[in-house]
């Protein structure tokens, strides 16, 4: 699977295309993040944030361009869903995607990285190391009193953070966050915010997010999309000042 | 032996399981060993009555597996259980011999009588029991793992999932009608002699039919539990209910629907194989549309995802449908069962035992005082 190409980047995008039905929904986009970093991917509307997500993890195959992982060793857009779960990359969708009638403990126990096959998972005991991994977890998305509870009857906060507590069990290397606080109060955001970091100390993030509080909150370098391409990237401050990117945002 | 029945049965499943073994041989014995007449007798057409309804039951629970734990509704699971029936009635038909009415040694009548001189390749073995239990298996699962294999890796779900099976077991009926087909056309298989040496007609041979559907049941049920209760059964659940998480946490849903789609559509088939002794005769028939939404029907007023619902359902149904049938208001049946499904679906959406286990798990929380904890109750249906 090695590539003749040579980067350095986590994620690498190069001149990526999408188009649905004549809409354009990427266009020649490219981007790159690095190991370990944390990165902000904001924009209107209809930017193409949802389908680069899509086109990372399989679920679209891109028209033309690069996707490659893990400093250009792996080809993306030859793989599908479950090869690219498999390889380390974990995606939160935006609406709070999770098992409703399974209770809490069980959601993790699924995400748990282990043998997926279906001849393992018949045959499958649980272990102690397994156990302990999902009380570390739980402790992390501040779950804990909630393991034996139904996770369908968790509040929409804590749905979400179940999620990104399933993402953190599956081990990624990267994890493509899609707004994680829509919907969140402003303690919940907050405390978000300080989950992501805690999550980047030892992993790679992309969130795609529209609220600008807790972007700032985050204080990692934005990238901003519009119709399908990069028209700015840096930190919070400049993009904000770019002019391009007030325009895009205010229609001007 | 006590940790399995912890684990795998739970306390219900555990008397469910003793209760269906108890009957296994109390019907029996009440048949053969009280004499006519006296108040503990089961006539020996209720034996056979009784049997019938078992095997729907396993066809039932077979559908439950994979509608109620993976949101796999099948409109065609009948296609299996005919598919298993005829498997046993060309044993059955092997076994007439020269007892047939052309009375040649290697050819059933039909074939007779389509002035056929020799025996089609595919009915090659069905005279040994061994070979036709096999097959009995084999076919539907084969069947519905090819049908699987397209099916899931296409992702079809949902309705159209449900159509094409329904299209599968109404493009069966047709070709099992045609006489070249080489299944007896659109008389199928019937004046069944001896089945293992044993006159079918005989009261110990439907005895002992019934305690084999009770035993095929119990085993049907035991590796059902043992699916769901396993990792394997947390991941069906997980794909009923949210499919492209399940797909972007690394599992290859296809894999997992296929094996259990699979393993229902074998477990169909014995069921198929255990009715056509008990009743005399396979035909064509048995292929129509309407008997796979019957049997969702069954599973829908047992209530889904519940494994002994199904089966009660099959059986309460069933029981109606005697009841109905034979009287006056016959020609109310349809109707009748219609109503149910829609009063069933209004009034009782969770099904009989959805409903009951509801009702406990509810009175548990009260009682233990626990916060708001929604019911785990299943999707709605596709």
């Amino acid at each position: 699977m090695t590539h003749a190409h040579t980067t350095t980047a986590m994620l690498y995008l190069d001149g990526v295309s999408v188009s649905f039905d004549g809409f354009r929904a990427l266009n020649q986009l490219s981007l790159a993040i690095e190991p370990g970093e944390m990165r902000a991917i904001i924009g209107p509307n209809g930017a193409g944030k949802t389908t680069m997500m899509d086109v990372v993890t399989g679920k679209t195959r891109p028209d033309g361009g690069d996707v490659f992982f893990y400093g250009g060793d792996f080809d993306l857009t030859r793989l599908d869903e479950a090869e690219i779960a498999e390889l380390g990359i974990g995606r939160k969708f935006q609406k709070p995607t999770i098992f409703e009638m399974h209770t809490v403990e069980d959601n993790l126990l699924l995400a748990l990285r282990g043998d997926r096959r279906v001849r393992s998972s018949l045959f499958w005991r649980d272990t102690r190391a397994q156990a302990q991994r999902i009380d570390e977890i739980l402790e992390v998305i501040r779950l804990r009193s909630m393991r034996d509870r139904w996770a369908g009857g968790l509040s929409h906060g804590q749905k979400q953070w179940l999620e990104i507590g399933m993402l953190l069990a599956q081990e990624p290397k990267l994890l493509l966050v899609d707004e994680p606080v829509a919907g969140m109060t402003d303690a919940e955001t907050r405390q978000t915010a300080e989950l992501l970091k805690e999550i980047n100390r030892d992993r790679t993030v992309v969130v795609v997010e529209h609220d600008m509080t807790f972007v700032r909150d985050l204080g990692v370098k934005v990238t901003v999309l519009h119709e399908g391409s990069v028209i700015a990237e840096g930190s919070i401050d400049d993009v904000s000042a770019n002019e391009r990117v007030i325009e895009v945002y205010l229609g001007r | 032996m006590h940790a399995f029945a912890d684990r795998t049965l739970g306390r219900v499943g555990t008397v469910f399981l003793a209760s269906i073994l108890v009957v296994a041989v109390a019907v029996p014995v009440s048949n053969l060993l009280f004499p006519p007449g006296s108040p503990l007798h089961m006539p020996s057409y209720l034996v056979a009555l009784l049997g019938k309804y078992i095997c729907y039951a396993l066809l039932a629970l077979s559908i439950d597996l994979i509608w109620g734990y993976c949101g796999i509704l099948s409109l065609g699971h009948g296609a299996f259980f005919a598919l298993g029936g005829y498997a046993m009635g060309m044993y059955l038909m092997r076994q007439i011999g020269t007892r047939g009415v052309y009375a040649n040694p290697e050819l059933p009548d039909f074939m007779v009588f389509l002035n056929w001189s020799e025996l089609p390749v595919f009915w090659y073995g069905f005279q040994h029991f061994a070979y036709a239990a096999f097959m009995i298996v084999a076919v539907p699962g084969l069947l519905a793992f090819l049908f699987g294999w397209f099916a899931f890796r296409s992702r079809v779900t949902g309705v159209y999932l449900s159509i094409i099976t329904q299209a599968m077991t109404f493009a069966l009926m047709l070709g099992f009608f045609r006489n070249n087909f080489g299944f007896g056309g659109n008389n199928g298989l019937t004046d069944f002699k001896e089945i293992l040496g044993f006159n079918v007609q005989a009261a110990g041979t439907r005895a002992a039919l019934f305690a084999a559907s009770c035993l095929a049941l119990a085993v049907g049920f035991v590796i059902c539990r043992a699916i769901i209760t396993s990792k394997f059964g947390k991941v069906l659940i997980a794909i009923r209910d949210a499919e492209s998480r399940t797909r972007f946490l690394g599992y290859r849903v296809e894999s997992y629907k296929l094996f259990v789609f699979t393993v229902s559509a074998c477990m169909a088939g014995v069921a198929g194989a255990l009715y056509v002794p008990q009743v005399g005769i396979i035909n064509p028939s048995e292929f129509a549309p309407a008997n796979s939404i019957e049997a969702v029907i069954w599973v829908a007023v047992g209530g889904r995802g519940t494994l002994i619902g199904p089966i009660i359902g099959a059986l309460v149904v069933n029981y109606a449908k005697t009841t109905f049938t034979s009287g006056m208001l016959a020609p109310y049946w349809l109707f009748l069962l219609g109503g149910l499904f829609v009063a069933v679906t209004l009034l009782l959406p969770r099904g009989i035992v959805g409903t009951i286990q509801h009702f406990w798990s509810q009175r548990r929380q009260a009682r233990d005082g626990e916060g708001a904890v929604p019911e785990p109750s299943p999707a709605p249906a596709e």
